[in-house]
């Protein structure tokens, strides 16, 4: 069917979902809020009209047995989409994640697969403060056997959800609070977005940017300010940070040259740093110049508005790091 | 509630299948052929069996780090079990698990778990699913008393409650949590009475009695199986071994072991079985030898069973 009003972001997720669970009745949404308030932020709405309270299950404030209760039953059979809200939230489930389902398809053989998606904002820019703030991907990307993905925008977001969804492997979507409401023309028709494979937004010689989640829109304002600049910039959107499609930044900085990671996690730790030292043993040869990353410095996000523009990434400062790179 | 001659004979054999395999485990591994840690169950055999013995094939267990009993009690195949342990590629995780890590998921052997209490929030998972498919069957859960000191125990019983899950949770009391007693773990007499506060029936028995082990989880597993929801079993028993295979045990006061010896379950029943004519001296050796071959015969194929090549390491990250 075609979707010719713009879609938001929120719906362009929830379409996703809703389009699974119609095709499969072993797909169900559960968490905090997700069923009859319709999720803290609107995403699960209508959900539990359509499909009932079987498979829209809210649930107690208990982030790891919602993570673990995804586990056994994807290990059984379903394929559960949980809500776990703010990422900062996760840090009561990180068990469940790194030692049970990242885990389980591994250790027992193969003997079971354990398809589930947990879906976790960011929400850097809302001054929501210190626990409501933060950017972990870094974290579960380095768990093998767990699916990271970053969508960016509507289309990509609904593409993710699907093929998170439809996969044999536990994913982690990591959704940003501040992109909800951009609104986007729908491609028609069922499609996915594949997971693993980076995106390459605009072509360009002179220097490739690699964006990260929310980071792509920042990227795309860098982008038409370096134009004007006479930089003509490559721009890849990474989607999925496990696993890294790094064939697509080896090409481009075979291309380029140069090359800038940005994220809003932070800079030490972050995806940028596997990203920069797989850049430099890989294609080291290709590169004039250090790899570059524009990211949060190592301390904690504030609610103060100030203090927290200061901390978050965005186009000024990536169009200043690429300037020190070409220029 | 009388049971029946074959029913007795089953609980017996299924206990001493058990005590055989963890015995000859128990030497194998101080022989330094078994890698990694290995946790034994000797002492808690009746919990295992009088649970397991209610459960059909396709209801899901999930078992603690301390799990061979639970898993042979449950069906599992003692040749791919052993040859997990010693590390093998005919191990049913293709020597990947070993012990602490085990699972059998064609018997219904969902998972042993090296982290304390984190079955008990996967118990939730399938019993989840037990219900969502319109299924009869159950999910049960063992965990010690030291579990019931993690968030997992009461996240898991508290959400089993309110989604109003089939699951059994079975507290294996054994008087010490890896090395500490239960009376730091604790301050309360009975584990079981936590279980009305989350809106669940829970019950306190002597776990070294596998026949009233059976009759409580008769009732659990008709009133799992009933959907009402989740059934707490407290079973009083003792490890007669250490925390693992090799521990000193020097927390452990001068006699205790010896009283617990007195109330093993493997022996107090044969001697019941005996002095109710169930079965005599010749047809328990017989019950007894064919539990050596059969582990005798898991040893074997153990030891034939190649190392995994290294490329395994690699295989199967996804699925």
């Amino acid at each position: 069917m075609s979707e010719k009003k713009p879609v938001n972001f929120q719906w362009a997720i929830n379409h996703g979902i809703a389009e699974e669970m119609r095709r499969d009745p072993n797909v169900f949404i559960v968490g905090e809020d997700v069923g009859k308030p319709g999720g803290p932020f609107g995403v699960t709405r209508g959900i539990i009209k359509e499909f009932g309270p079987e498979r829209a299950v809210d649930t107690p404030i208990s982030e790891g047995a919602i993570v673990g209760l995804c586990c056994g039953a994807a290990a059984a059979g379903l394929r559960p989409v949980a809500e776990i809200m703010f990422m900062n939230f996760i840090t009561l489930a990180v068990e469940e994640f790194y030692n049970q389902a990242s885990k389980m398809h591994w250790m027992f053989g193969g003997q079971v697969k354990v398809p589930m998606v947990v879906r976790a904002m960011t929400a850097g820019g809302f001054g929501a403060g210190p626990h409501h703030s933060s950017s972990l991907e870094g974290w579960f990307a380095s768990m093998p056997g767990l699916k990271v993905v970053m969508p960016s925008n509507p289309v990509n977001a609904k593409g993710l959800m699907k093929a998170a969804i439809r996969d044999d492997n536990p994913v982690l979507y990591v959704e940003p609070l501040a992109s909800y409401k951009l609104k986007m023309e729908m491609p028609e028709g069922d499609y996915i977005t594949p997971i693993g494979k980076a995106e390459v937004v605009k072509e360009g010689s002179d220097v490739s940017i690699v964006s990260i989640g929310r980071m792509r829109l920042e990227s795309e304002k860098a982008v038409a300010k370096l134009t004007e600049e006479g930089i003509n910039a490559e721009l890849i959107d990474l989607l999925t940070v496990n696993p890294l499609d790094m064939e697509t930044i080896y090409e481009s900085v075979k291309k380029t040259n140069r090359l800038v990671i940005i994220h809003e996690a932070k800079k030490v730790m972050g995806v940028g740093a596997e990203v920069a030292a797989a850049v430099q043993e890989e294609v080291f040869d290709w590169l004039d110049a250090p790899v570059a990353r524009v990211a949060a410095p190592f301390t904690h996000i504030a609610f103060q508005p100030q203090l927290e523009k200061h901390y978050l990434p965005d186009a000024e400062k990536l169009v200043a790091k690429v300037k020190e790179l070409v220029g | 509630m009388k049971l029946n001659k074959d029913l007795k004979i089953d609980l017996y054999k299924r206990m001493v299948r058990i005590r055989t395999f963890e015995d000859n485990t128990t030497t194998i591994f101080a022989g330094g052929e078994m890698p990694g840690f290995l946790h034994l169950s000797q002492g808690e055999e009746a919990v295992a069996v009088g649970t397991c013995a209610n459960l059909e094939l396709e209801d899901a267990i999930f078992t603690t780090h301390r799990g061979h009993g639970c898993i042979i009690a449950k069906g599992a195949d003692l040749k791919p079990m052993m040859a997990e342990l010693f590390g093998r590629i005919d191990g049913c995780c293709k020597g990947r698990a070993g012990s602490m890590h085990f699972a059998d998921v064609k018997t219904g052997c969902m998972g042993s778990n090296g982290v304390v209490g984190e079955g008990m929030r996967l118990a939730i998972g399938t019993a989840f699913a037990q219900k969502y498919k319109k299924t009869k069957n159950v999910t049960a859960v063992y965990f010690g008393e030291g579990a019931t000191g993690t968030g997992a125990f009461h996240e898991s019983f508290n959400m089993a409650a309110t989604l109003n899950l089939p699951v059994i949770f079975v507290c294996s009391i054994n008087l010490y949590a890896q090395m500490t007693h239960k009376s730091v773990h604790i301050a309360i007499e009975n584990v079981a009475d936590r279980a009305p506060s989350y809106g669940a029936p829970g019950v306190t028995i002597d776990g070294n009695d596998v026949e009233l082990v059976y009759e409580e989880a008769v009732k659990a597993v008709k009133h799992t199986r009933a959907g009402k929801g989740p059934y707490l079993i407290e079973c009083k028993t003792y490890r007669h071994h250490g925390h693992f295979e090799g521990d000193p045990c020097n927390y452990r006061p001068e006699g205790e072991l010896e009283e617990w010896l007195k109330k093993d379950p493997v022996v107090l029943y044969e001697k019941k079985l005996k002095k109710e004519g169930v079965l005599d001296d010749k047809q328990i050796k017989a019950l007894k030898d064919a539990a050596q071959k059969e582990v005798d015969e898991a040893v074997e194929l153990a030891r034939k069973s190649p190392q995994p090549e290294v490329e395994e390491l690699y295989r199967g990250i996804f699925a």
